[in-house]
């Protein structure tokens, strides 16, 4: 279905996608190219050389001040405070009761520290810190004048190095600069939600056009492509990561989402330690687990999962994986249900499945 | 292969007549809407249908959408090529990308369907 496109927000690089003949969607208030050439075909580019995505609808918030880090050490459950500068860091925030209220990424920068959170979540997030700052923080909410590209594969270094400079070479994973490109100052981390090799460009709206553009022209030869949000959820979730609305949500905790490994619980004071400790002690009834589809079907968000003849969880991400050519998916089990499961893919219609292990995809990109 | 001597569903099907024999498979709107086919149910052959009934379903990486007959008789054949290869229903929608042939009980019902021009109108409206 097309959007409306009067009523969405468009990202400054929308008549590009237009242009390119992608089918736009409303996502998170933005009219958003869910793809161009086809889900499977950019998925594969994405995984043999190189996709280029809008992801310009994600928010940016920055924080600086004396008070900044204790801000974020207060409202997110990863330890900020070892970070240098140049660094990033998968984090999340909780409410008092555990429950999640989006993931995120936190960039220690130069002079301040940068927040990127889910578009969907974009103003409920900066109520949240806004609500919570600590002492001498100033909070600006940077999402309107950020436009953000996201290369991403195994020729993504290769592409960008030709606009991006030597230096981009050196940048190892989970690390961000300020890089000129093409005329441009750039905010470039070797981050991405695709299990390959890539990099996240922040900058103006201004230059958002130009900069694609660029990364078009030396891509030339490399068989680069726009990629949209369709394949973008394939490609996270043949990685097994988690997508905010889907897999976790303020009805679940990092306990059981399999997320502890962001959640410090050597910090004192963030928000939602104590319920997570609680929860951790008493255990937990469910787990998140990976599935695949031992039969013809795709498993979707919200979808029965049964051990033996039991109801025993619940789909939270389906899709048809082009690596795997199988229907795989994320869910919640009860705890000890492990092996073999069976999908309600439709109302009568049950598939055997088998839980695995994370990620689906092992051959990856990604620089560790 | 153009879309004359085709005729249209409301719902985006196509349908060819040969004798009583009448073929069916998605428009070339429906396989876009759609996205990438992975998996199509093939019907059973000797399956008697009633216009208007699910013939079967399509699955898209996006989502399961369901094939619907306008025409009432018996299933003789299926496009088995589909088990396959689905992503035939997006690269030729209106040829090898058939789904199934059904004998017709009553071909008056084909004087429900759209020519055409009239799925044009349909489609824009």
């Amino acid at each position: 279905m097309t959007a409306e496109a009067g009523t969405a927000r468009k990202t400054a690089l929308y008549e590009r996608h237009v242009a390119a003949g992608a089918k736009i969607v409303d996502f998170a208030g933005f009219a958003m190219p869910i793809q161009y050439r086809g889900i499977m075909a950019e998925h594969r580019r994405v995984r043999e050389t190189a996709g280029v995505f809008d992801v310009s609808h994600m928010g940016e918030f920055y924080l600086s001040g004396p008070d900044a880090l204790a801000t974020i050490q207060r409202v997110t459950t990863n330890n900020a405070s070892s970070l240098d500068v140049g660094r990033v860091q998968y984090s999340a925030m909780c409410y008092e009761h555990g429950g999640f209220i989006d993931d995120l990424l936190v960039y220690r920068l130069e002079d301040r520290y940068m927040l990127v959170v889910n578009a969907a979540n974009t103003e409920k997030d900066r109520r949240w810190v806004e609500e919570h700052l600590v002492g001498e923080t100033v909070f600006e909410d940077a999402t309107d004048e950020t436009s953000l590209i996201a290369v991403q594969g195994p020729k993504a270094e290769a592409v960008l190095l030709r606009i991006a400079g030597p230096a981009l070479a050196d940048m190892a994973y989970y690390r961000s600069d300020s890089l000129e490109i093409a005329g441009r100052t750039a905010l470039v981390s070797r981050t991405g939600y695709t299990g390959e090799d890539g990099f996240e460009i922040y900058c103006r709206p201004d230059d958002a056009a130009a900069l694609w553009d660029a990364v078009f022209e030396a891509g030339s030869g490399f068989d680069v492509e726009p990629v949209g949000l369709g394949c973008r959820d394939t490609l996270r979730l043949e990685m097994g990561y988690a997508l905010y609305g889907n897999d976790i949500d303020d009805r679940r905790t990092p306990v059981e989402s399999g997320l502890m490994w962001i959640t410090k619980l050597s910090k004192d004071g963030f928000i939602g330690k104590e319920a997570i400790v609680e929860r951790k002690a008493k255990g937990v009834d469910a787990r998140l687990v990976g599935f695949v589809l031992d039969g013809r079907g795709v498993p979707r968000h919200g979808n029965a999962i049964f051990s033996g003849d039991e109801e025993a969880g619940v789909v939270t991400s389906g899709t048809f994986s082009p690596s795997l050519e199988r229907g795989i998916g994320m869910g919640y089990v009860a705890s000890g249900v492990d092996g073999e499961i069976a999908v309600g893919v439709r109302p009568n219609m049950k598939v055997p499945a088998t839980i695995v292990g994370l990620p689906f995809y092992k051959r990856g990109s990604v620089r560790r | 292969m153009s879309e004359n001597g085709l005729r249209f569903t409301k719902t985006h099907e196509w349908v060819k007549v040969e004798g009583d024999v009448a073929t069916l498979g998605l428009t070339d709107y429906a396989q876009h809407e759609l996205g990438d086919i992975v998996f199509v149910e093939l019907p059973e052959i000797g399956r008697e249908i009633a216009a208007g009934d699910v013939l079967t379903s399509v699955e898209s990486v996006k989502s399961v959408s369901e094939v619907y007959t306008p025409v009432s008789g018996e299933v003789v054949e299926s496009n088995a090529a589909l088990e396959e290869d689905p992503s035939v229903v997006n690269s030729d929608p209106l040829g090898a990308g058939w789904i199934a042939r059904i004998r017709m009980k009553d071909p008056g019902e084909l004087s429900e369907l759209m020519d055409a021009q009239a799925y044009e109108e349909h489609k824009k409206g």
